[in-house]
């Protein structure tokens, strides 16, 4: 019964232009492939290493577009390599692959994304509130599909850091990645700020701490997104709403206190984060900090504006709970 | 190893060391870090990559909020039945009454499932399950599981070592494991962590298969090291080969298609528009199943009105029915068969109870579910086989040595349910954490390292570079899923599973030869000669108790040996190394697979209180 090995017909070739090199520096390789229909970037990728060039470092896992380990930049843009078929992309052109521009890079495709770990450190984790008494008889919370949808929207996120990569207060600002979060952690804050259990109040941390007021709302971010979040409208937008809210609108912090909702400040929110706590111990090479050698020639996703570290918040729409 | 050699490395210590970031191994973490232990989690990837990330439908504990009537004894019930009683009971008790406590714990710290209209968890059918069991997010439950596991362990600030391969498990002279050898995957660099225990959560071996839904990770790692280090596996012949995997294009062939289809409506039909699946229900399974399609229907609003759909039978048997429409000439255009939920469900439905899966086959292979079926086959999914361990403590027959997750074997017996795994995954790590700090809590004495045994890892990880003219990893590794996938498949049979250990061999002479080019920062091709002698050894178990257990049982069909055989249920086939310590001829210094056994010992025999539970009509 032995089990027939399907195999595909070779339709063409294919020209990949890929970066080769490491944090001294680099340059793009050209190799000239074998295609087969219905392929994706990561597959052509594979067929470089599996006949060409065994040490070309790529991350990669689920081949699927679940984990997000596959993020690069092709033909220009932050894509994940095993969502981008060959056939969307100008057919008999060759096709660049270039590393994340926003992070070190390591070796070839894979970059130190170390920077988004070191954010996540710095979020306080979901605080629940207590169960009512009548939750306990149940066996767990009781929350209404609907005020889980927000917060589900956000979990989508794979963690590609493709939403990092594009975004100009980082990707051309190296020295903001020490005061800002970036899309990923604002709708981390976002998910957390509207979980219906917690009790955190993370406004001010975001304000003075994560730096949300430096984002320009250029959807960069909600452009990449292989989830198709809706980072800016669905979570960023709100979020600013919301520090603006607890700044200058008594009301609205009434309309809170009136409903109950007890949530600590945000001084004990950041006390609560985990305080330096051990850290992760980072694999060595491409220390987060250090100046990155860009691949030359690297084409860069342009057409946004470059957002000004210091731009202030756009100007508050009326002020209104969002929170359902 | 010669004399002048003596490599550089970086060293750590721990209380409790658990290799792989999964849900089991971040499970295990959480726990033995809560007691109070000096704890780290190793994983080859990044931190929230692991495979867990791919599970889709849901996680299975009989919570009851959709069904009242569901409790512990069903699911344990549901579990054995559909693991052809090869189950170690007692893993199965444990974790049919420990699940609904685990997913509630996951939700306490921030895991966001789908609601009941009281605002409870809402739970989802799956194949073999009797009741709606599965709390679930969508069809990305996988990834809720593992940012949530990740997020806490972030939170509790545990030290994650990312991106780094475990060569080889190391061990007092007395046997009892004293920390691990491993590399750096981004500099290269070796690193040697000293350790009171060590927790295994390594996951499968699915990546030796040509068609799987595993990911490169899955090399079987830890199934090996434990091998290797004199540890038991079990049921390594018991691999599942889930029924519905993508087939076209082929760039996309094994990725998987969740059940969760079938558990909210969708159908298999053949070429001839046949729902096919109520021409195979065995006799087991015939008294639950319903055997029109109205009655089936009637089933997916109100269990009540009629019995299961056929489409809902365990893995196994709906793999096998597949592959055989597709044997006789009623498969699809790509060697699959179709799986239809556009005429079943509106929609709307379909793209918010199944948004991965919309998602998935609109982008890869350009077809739209709510408009047209889906043609999917047979996958390699999953290995039910793994390390022998103590249900309670989850301690292999090493001193020292954890197991939890897929390569932790008994659980599952010869098949696993859908939904099952993931509670797995919460149960047993957590008892795998607990375990582990017991033993590092009251491990005496001072716990010591041997150069020898650390000298001989690195000389033989570093030896390919100073090859040349010799293989191409890429090939060996090639050549392995070729010979898995055509000789040790979903149908099997005596002569081919003979070739096939005599190809093992072959491909590990080779795989002892293969020259590397570039140095050891970031090269996959390394990566994966490292892993092929993991992929190499679990290969061989699955193929030596394919051979030996001359029976169709669960994930194991021999062709030659097409039916149950009620003794052979009595046993699991246990492989072993008799002498760990003898000489390491294998693959990168490891034991070669031909020192390896593997001979039938009994089945734990389960208490009267279980057994009548799977005799009642429950």
């Amino acid at each position: 019964m032995a089990e027939e090995i399907i195999r595909s017909n070779q339709s063409g070739e294919v020209t990949m232009r890929i970066w080769r090199g490491d944090e001294e520096g680099g340059e793009f390789t050209e190799y000239v492939m074998p295609a087969q229909e219905g392929e994706v970037v990561l597959d052509v990728i594979h067929r470089v290493q599996a006949t060409a060039a065994p040490d070309l470092a790529c991350r990669w896992n689920c081949k699927a577009g679940k984990c997000g380990s596959c993020s690069a930049e092709i033909n220009g843009r932050p894509s994940l390599m095993c969502m981008t078929r060959m056939d969307t992309l100008p057919p008999g052109e060759t096709v660049t692959v270039a590393p994340m521009r926003a992070f070190p890079v390591i070796r070839d495709l894979v970059t130190d994304v170390s920077y988004n770990y070191e954010v996540a450190k710095r979020v306080p984790p979901l605080s629940p509130r207590p169960k009512t008494a009548d939750e306990e008889e149940a066996g767990g919370y009781r929350m209404a599909q609907i005020d889980v949808e927000r917060s589900q929207e956000f979990r989508k996120c794979i963690e590609c850091f493709l939403c990092q990569d594009v975004c100009h207060v980082v990707r051309d600002h190296e020295e903001n990645k020490t005061a800002y979060a970036g899309p990923r952690f604002f709708i981390r804050s976002a998910e957390l700020e509207m979980h219906p259990l917690d009790t955190n109040d993370r406004r001010q941390l975001l304000q003075e701490e994560q730096g949300l007021g430096k984002c320009n709302i250029t959807k960069c971010c909600t452009e990449v997104c292989p989830e198709h979040i809706k980072i800016t409208d669905n979570a960023i937008i709100p979020l600013k709403e919301r520090v603006v809210d607890a700044k200058y609108d008594p009301v609205a912090w009434l309309g809170r206190k009136i409903r109950n909702r007890t949530k600590l400040t945000a001084a004990e929110a950041a006390a609560k984060a985990p305080a330096n706590g051990p850290a992760a111990v980072l694999p060595p090479g491409g220390a987060h900090g250090i100046p990155q050698p860009h691949p030359a020639g690297s084409p860069v996703l342009a057409t946004a504006p470059v957002s000004s570290p210091q731009a202030p918040p756009p100007p508050a729409p009326p002020a209104a709970d969002t929170q359902a | 190893m010669t004399e002048h050699e003596n490599h550089a490395y970086e060293s750590h210590e721990f209380d409790v060391v658990i290799i792989g970031a999964g849900g089991a191994g971040l499970r295990a973490a959480v726990e033995a870090q809560a007691m109070g232990l000096r704890t780290a989690v190793v994983c080859k990837s990044l931190l929230g990559k692991a495979h867990t990330v791919m599970a889709e439908g849901g996680m299975a504990a009989a919570m009851g909020n959709v069904y009242s009537e569901d409790n512990w004894k069903v699911h344990f019930r549901d579990t054995m039945r559909g693991g052809k009683l090869l189950n170690n009971y007692r893993m199965a008790e444990l974790h049919a009454k420990e699940a609904p406590d685990r997913v509630r714990e996951l939700e306490a710290w921030g895991a966001l499932f789908d609601r009941t209209k009281d605002g409870l968890i809402l739970q989802r059918d799956f194949g073999g399950h009797r009741y709606a069991r599965l709390a679930h997010v969508g069809d990305r439950t996988g990834l809720e599981l593992i940012r949530t596991m990740q997020q806490k362990a972030v939170a509790d600030g545990m030290e994650v070592f990312m991106e780094l391969k475990v060569l080889r498990l190391l061990h007092d002279p007395d046997g009892t494991v004293s920390g691990l050898v491993g590399y750096w995957r981004p500099s290269g660099g070796f690193v040697v962590i000293k350790a009171k225990s060590v927790v295994l959560a390594t996951g499968g071996v699915g990546k030796s298969w040509m068609y799987t839904s595993n990911s490169w990770e899955s090399t079987g790692d830890g199934h090996a090291m434990a091998l290797w280090a004199g540890a038991d596996l079990i049921d390594m012949e018991c691999v599942q080969f889930h029924p519905t995997g993508m087939v076209w294009p082929l760039s996309v062939r094994g990725i998987l298609v969740t059940e969760g289809v079938r558990g909210d409506g969708g159908v298999l039909r053949n070429s001839e528009g046949t729902r096919f699946m109520f021409d195979y229900v065995p006799d087991m399974f015939r008294a639950e199943t319903a055997d029109s399609e109205d009655e089936a229907d009637k089933w997916y609003d109100d269990h009540t009105a009629g019995r299961r759909p056929p489409e809902l039978l365990p893995r196994d048997e709906v793999a096998r029915s597949i592959n055989s429409e597709v044997k006789g000439g009623r498969g699809s255009p790509h060697g699959g068969v179709f799986l239809d939920i556009a005429t079943r469900r509106s929609a709307e439905d379909i793209r918010r109870r199944l948004p991965s899966m919309y998602h998935q086959f609109k982008e890869l292979a350009g077809v739209d579910i709510t408009a047209e079926a889906m043609e999917v086959g047979p996958t390699c999914h999953y290995i039910m086989g793994g390390v022998r361990v103590d249900a309670d403590t989850t301690a292999a027959t090493v001193p020292g040595l954890f197991a939890a997750g897929e390569v932790a074997g008994g659980m599952h017996g010869a098949n696993r349910l859908g939904g099952n795994s993931l509670s797995d995954l919460l149960v047993f790590g957590r008892r795998a954490g607990i375990g582990a700090a017991d033993f590092a809590s009251a491990r005496s004495g001072a716990v010591t390292l041997d150069e020898g045994q650390i000298q001989d890892a690195i000389s033989a990880a570093v030896a390919p570079f100073e090859r040349e003219g010799g293989e191409n990893p890429y090939e060996i590794q090639q050549a392995l899923q070729e010979t898995m996938q055509s000789l040790v498949g979903i149908i099997r049979t005596g002569s081919e599973l003979e070739e096939a250990l005599v190809k093992i061999e072959e491909l590990e002479e080779r795989a002892s030869n293969v020259s590397l080019t570039g140095g050891t920062k970031y090269n996959p091709g390394w990566n994966l000669t490292t892993d092929l002698p993991s992929m190499l050894t679990v290969s061989r178990c699955t193929a030596m108790g394919a051979l030996n257990r001359k029976e169709s049982r669960g994930g194991q069909t021999r062709d030659d040996f097409p039916k149950a055989d009620p003794e052979m249920g009595k046993v699991n086939f246990v492989e072993r190394i008799a002498d760990p310590s003898s000489a390491a001829a294998g693959v990168g210094g490891t034991p070669s697979v031909r020192s390896i056994t593997s001979q039938p010992e009994p089945v734990p025999v389960m208490p009267d209180d279980l057994k009548a539970l799977l005799e009642e009509a429950l």
